[in-house]
């Protein structure tokens, strides 16, 4: 069974970002962009999947400009087997994606999808349902444990308040969690092999996708900057203010 | 305008999360209440002042919540209604973007502020910036943060039930089991005071030391990454960009040094107040009381300090 796994090229978790002061949206020019964190833990999975035995092949697939071939070739260097880049200069939301990545799935036929929970830039939490929903098939989200035995796949979720295991039927898309697996470094050798690994280019019209967004942003700003606080000197201190300026205990 | 909004329950109770939900349903129109469970979540749904009708999903996956059934459930009641809203939480966020897709609408996540029947405000990049978005969907679907609207009451209520169920559809998922973490505390997401540790609670049993002080203060108890992937605590006590989001009125942070990823879950609430023995970590900067202590020493001095208070 194939394995496709999407992938976004994201700006690393480590940035502070700066919204621009036109309010027209986030400066990410020049900053440091790497792939969600996320995505790599369903890389991971995948490859962990390839490595018992259970997955033939695992296939990477990212959306967005030229540029995005970074976190594909990242994921081919940690083992992947091949990717697919849908070239658009087009800002994408969740469901543009989820349609693409339908096109996707219907051509290259996987016995599972995986992808990452959620994306750390729009923080959207979208695509994978979108996407198993348009396939119809069934879902399994925020997976903290996946187990494939004949057809089906049993995976543990982290719900409000808990634990909850369902099985799906095969194919399916999962959704990964933070706690699903740490995902594996690229090695050098893997990194220069990875550059000879095969790239597919498409474009999102050969899926007959239109990209055009639903949501229009009509202005973006930093969030109101808290009042500087005070430090307290001593615990007597601490619980006084909370008792009297703030009256909260 | 009528809108749908999908309540989440818990031990038969409707959660105060949800409650807020209907707060911000009412503001873009009439509100009608979709739930799962037993009749007796439905008679709590029923008793929520501004909810004018409730439909009931009776059918066995709804049960569960499992997101085939409801989302196909939510795409077919959605005609006669010009948004569908939900608390963002775990069930909203599975069953709400794949309803939207079969409806062929690009969803709204986390929504804080809702502008009128098309426009809302919304964080991202781990609430570092705040989008205004207007939707050109003909029917909207969005999640809301609960803490940016006030819960409407659980009581006053008096709304009529109607069963539902979801469209005749292959089963493709089954539940399996549940295994719920064990609290007597309030809820995560819905608590007026919050303390949480971090790494620097060091151990499982070191972090059992936030207990007497949240036990004292009726606090729910939360986490930061660190503590959660080192194991001291279960992953839903996790409050960041990728756990819950609370807002509450106090929030203690102890031995959490605020890294961007934490601070997008609690950078709302009305009071914070942090414990860490570094001067330097980035939750000071945040924080309206710091204590620059080490937290072994400052924990029993605090309850110590609220003893003598009493």
């Amino acid at each position: 069974m194939k394995v496709l796994v999407p992938v976004k090229r994201v700006v690393d978790h480590n940035v502070k970002i700066r919204v621009k002061s036109d309010g027209s949206g986030v400066d990410v020019a020049n900053v440091k962009m790497s792939m969600n964190p996320f995505d790599e833990i369903s890389v991971e999975e995948a490859l962990r999947l390839k490595e018992a035995g259970v997955a033939s092949e695992v296939i990477v697939v990212s959306i967005g400009p030229a540029k995005v071939e970074d976190v594909l070739r990242t994921a081919l260097a940690m083992g992947a087997d091949r990717a697919i880049l849908v070239e658009t200069e087009d800002k994408t939301e969740p469901l543009a994606v989820a349609k693409i990545l339908k096109g996707v799935a219907e051509a290259e036929r996987p016995g599972l999808i995986i992808a990452g929970k959620q994306a750390i830039d729009d923080d959207s939490n979208q695509t994978g349902q979108m996407l198993s929903a348009l396939l119809g098939w069934p879902q399994a989200t925020f997976a903290s444990k996946l187990e494939i035995a004949e057809g089906a796949a049993i995976v543990t979720r982290e719900v409000d308040g808990g634990l909850q295991v369902i099985g799906v039927t095969l194919p399916a898309v999962v959704t990964t969690d933070l706690r699903l697996n740490s995902p594996r470094y690229a090695s050098l050798p893997n990194i220069m092999k990875a550059k000879k690994k095969p790239l597919e280019r498409k474009t999102p019209a050969d899926f007959g996708v239109d990209t055009t967004p639903r949501l229009k942003v009509l202005k973006t700003e930093e969030p109101e900057v808290r009042k500087a606080g005070i430090k307290v000197k001593s615990v007597a201190e601490l619980v006084e203010k909370l008792k009297t300026h703030a009256g909260l205990i | 305008m009528t809108v749908l909004v999908l309540l989440d329950h818990e031990a038969g109770a409707i959660r105060q999360a949800s409650r807020s939900a209907v707060t911000a349903a009412l503001t873009l129109g009439d509100v009608h209440a979709l739930v799962t469970g037993d009749a007796s979540v439905a008679a709590a749904a029923a008793k929520i002042p501004g909810v004018a009708q409730v439909l009931h999903a009776t059918d066995a996956g709804s049960a569960h919540d499992l997101a085939e059934p409801l989302a196909a459930l939510i795409a077919a009641l959605a005609g006669d209604y010009s948004h569908v809203v939900a608390a963002s939480g775990a069930t909203a966020k599975n069953v709400l973007p794949r309803a939207a897709a079969l409806l062929d609408v690009q969803p709204i996540p986390d929504v804080v502020s809702i502008l009128d029947a098309d426009s809302f405000v919304r964080p991202i990049y781990a609430g570092s910036a705040l989008a205004t978005v207007k939707s050109s969907d003909a029917k909207k679907v969005l999640t809301v943060r609960a803490a940016h609207f006030d819960p409407a009451p659980a009581e006053g209520g008096n709304a009529a039930v109607r069963d539902v169920t979801a469209p005749e559809a292959p089963v493709l998922s089954e539940f399996v089991s549940i295994e719920r973490s064990k609290s007597e505390r309030p809820e995560l997401d819905s608590a007026r005071i919050v303390v949480s540790g971090g790494r620097g609670m060091q151990n499982e049993e070191n972090f059992k030391l936030l207990n007497p002080l949240a036990d004292r203060l009726g606090a729910a108890i939360g986490a930061s990454r660190a503590a959660v992937d080192a194991g001291f605590v279960p992953n839903d006590y996790q409050v960041g960009q990728t756990g819950k989001i609370v807002a509450p009125e106090l929030y203690i942070a102890v031995g959490i040094s605020g890294a961007i990823q934490h601070l997008a879950g609690m950078k709302d609430s009305k009071v914070i107040v942090a414990i860490n023995k570094d001067p330097e970590a980035p939750i000071f900067q945040v924080a309206d009381y710091g204590l620059v202590a080490d937290l072994f020493e400052a924990l029993p001095q605090i309850e110590a300090a609220l003893d003598s208070a009493e």
